[in-house]
């Protein structure tokens, strides 16, 4: 074994007391940093997939008209530009910007959406809802609506339809009940209910009818068009930088669900910087509880490590045998902190679970957290016991045999 | 001239000049002293209480370089050796027995022995074990090899503190007060041991003393007073 573990495990392990604490202390740091860490990935996560379950990861449509002035007689000016009312404009040659977008790489998929405003009637109860027509094939690869089907199936043809719970209640149809929908401009067709979803939001399942593409078209006046096209990518992180790039090469309108959700994306942001702060300060005061606990014992042990020097140990190994107590103190803190932390994250998960058994804060243990703290552990201890272990290089042999 | 010794000089001080404080407070602790020590010698080095001796003791130890002089070990000039080199070459040239036998703690007689040999190559291996095993034998211990050192006696632990000075074959054994801290009989047994081990393994030995009666038991006896060897005396010791 080489003589510096030799020296450093046999210090640890004689002072007991002393490597209690320090242990202590860094598996308490690195259960809050495992703790923290896992809680708000998990929270935050679940958060992304609650606000995706409704909602595609880019959103493509025609461009906003711009408003022009009418030309004017010589001298007068125009005090306000009045914005034209648009009116649903289709995506114009829709199928090659589909296609074209689904040949980009990092996109899963795309489809295509006729979407508009509607009735929706059964007997004497009318809603407004919101008619999204789509292609059921291309649409479920794109919002994952078929594991949350209530009832029924998510298939759409002819003049069938996909409502939400809350529509479906509203109106007080089944699957296999009929419903009518009417625009404002009157077309309209009685479709029967093929199914009911529920996406986690409730805007969506009170106002959504999901028809076939075409019968959409034909009731809105589309001809053949469509409003949208709804895009999924691959990173849900690299959403807003392809957006930009379909809005550059395409010549469209593109959103990301990171600008639609700016509040959501600002309150995680400001969520990740309040707990990194919190694991920030936790590290330095590990590292300040290791390294006095550290320099405490180099001061104790002056004459020992005197005796060292004397029988010909060099200054670098003096020093090493401390910079290895604090790196070992780190890894032994990272495997106990590290168990710590995830039955505490466990614990927590398992306290508050909502009806159906799912944990409402749900927690993020992957191996790359626990390397990640191990790493963290082990540089915090040997960073730390940097200062008392060149206080200990330092030291005069001649001076510390004789006066400790 | 003593049995053993050979005249073959394993420590040499030349004109070794020591100061302490700068400045107004500047004090010369030793004013140019030359002293040789020959292999197998077994010499006292005796004074009153700040005549030098400690300061001069560290000097020759190489814990503590001159102001100005030089010390030779066994030929080689330290004055030229850096920090690590000194170091290693303490370890191999030198053993230290200390008034307070100065063992660690947390290690067993045996791993205090071995010390200085995994100090040197840097790792601990089995012979090092079979090599402080044999000095534990000789220093009368060998029962004792894996005792903490806290549940051995003042002169056991002197014991291994000597085993341990002997560990690295060394050119001279320094002795600060050996016995200082010992009642009459162990300080008896401790010096003869010492004597024993200089004879038959033919180890030179300067020791610090303030005892009489152990400086009687020495074939030379150098007397320092403020910072001058007053005295360097050959005699037939007292067996």
């Amino acid at each position: 074994m080489p003589f510096e573990w030799f020296v450093a495990i046999r210090y640890l392990r004689a002072g007991r007391a002393q490597t209690a604490l320090i242990l202590g202390g860094t598996t308490m740091g690195v259960a809050v940093l495992v703790f923290l860490t896992a809680l708000i990935s998990g929270l935050q996560r679940s958060l992304i997939a609650q606000t995706l379950s409704s909602q595609s990861h880019i959103l493509v449509k025609a461009p906003e008209r711009e408003a022009r002035s009418l030309p004017l007689a010589a001298g007068t000016a125009a005090d306000r530009v009045e914005k034209t009312p648009d009116r649903i404009r289709s995506i114009e040659q829709w199928q090659q910007v589909l296609a074209s977008i689904e040949r980009m790489p990092g996109v899963v998929a795309a489809t295509p959406t006729a979407a508009g405003s509607a009735f929706a009637s059964r007997g004497e109860a009318s809603k407004s809802v919101a008619v999204r027509g789509v292609d059921d094939q291309s649409f479920a690869r794109v919002i994952e609506i078929v594991p949350k089907m209530r009832a029924g199936t998510f298939r759409l043809e002819g003049t069938t339809a996909v409502i939400g719970g809350v529509l479906a209640a509203d109106l007080g149809v089944g699957v296999g009940d009929k419903i009518r929908l009417a625009t404002p401009e009157g077309r309209g067709d009685v479709f029967t209910v093929a199914g009911v979803f529920d996406l986690g939001n409730k805007d969506v399942n009170q106002r959504w009818v999901l028809v076939p593409l075409r019968s959409a078209q034909t009731m809105l006046d589309l001809a053949g068009g469509a409003t949208t096209i709804e895009v999924k990518v691959d990173d849900v992180f690299a959403a807003e930088r392809m957006a930009q790039e379909i809005q550059r090469s395409q010549a469209l309108q593109a959103d990301s669900w990171m600008k639609l959700n700016e509040q959501l994306l600002v309150a995680l942001r400001s969520q990740s910087a309040s707990s990194w702060m919190i694991q920030v300060l936790v590290v330095v005061a590990v590292a300040l509880g290791i390294a006095s606990v550290l320099g405490v014992s180099v001061i104790q042990k002056s004459r020992e490590i005197g005796i060292m020097r004397a029988s010909g140990t060099s200054r670098g190994t003096i020093q090493r045998i401390f910079l290895l107590e604090g790196a070992i103190v780190g890894a032994l803190g990272a495997v106990t902190g590290g168990l710590a932390g995830t039955a505490f994250a466990l614990a927590f998960a398992n306290l508050a679970t909502s009806p159906n058994g799912e944990p409402i804060f749900p927690v993020d243990l992957t191996p790359g957290l626990f390397l990640a703290a191990s790493l963290v552990a082990i540089v915090t201890g040997t960073v730390a016991a940097w200062f008392p272990a060149s206080r200990a290089a330092k030291l005069d042999p001649a001076v510390v045999i004789r006066y400790g | 001239m003593a049995d053993g010794a050979d005249r073959t000089p394993v420590l040499r001080l030349d004109q070794v000049v020591k100061d302490y404080g700068v400045g107004e407070a500047r004090t010369r602790v030793l004013h140019g002293v030359d002293f040789t020590l020959q292999r197998g010698e077994f010499a006292a080095l005796m004074g009153p209480s700040g005549s030098g001796k400690s300061t001069l003791l560290n000097i020759m130890g190489l814990l503590d370089p001159p102001t100005s002089g030089k010390v030779f070990v066994a030929g080689q000039d330290t004055s030229v050796l850096d920090d690590d080199a000194l170091t290693r070459y303490r370890g191999r040239a030198l053993g230290f027995v200390f008034q307070f036998h100065h063992l660690l703690p947390e290690f067993s007689a045996l791993e205090n022995v071995m010390l200085p040999m995994a100090a040197d190559r840097g790792r601990l291996d089995d012979s090092m074990r079979e090599c402080g095993s044999v000095l534990l034998d000789l220093v009368g211990l060998s029962k004792k090899r894996d005792a903490r050192v806290t549940q051995l006696s003042g002169g056991q632990a002197q014991r291994v503190a000597i085993a341990r000075s002997l560990a690295m074959n060394p050119q001279v054994v320094l002795a600060d007060e050996p016995t200082g801290n010992l009642d009459t009989q162990t300080s008896d047994d401790v010096f003869s041991l010492l004597r024993e081990v200089n004879l038959k393994q033919n180890v030179t030995f300067l020791v610090v003393t303030h005892d009489p009666r152990m400086a009687e038991r020495c074939d030379r006896v150098v007397e320092l007073v403020d910072g001058r060897i007053v005295s360097d005396r050959r005699q037939e010791a007292r067996r």
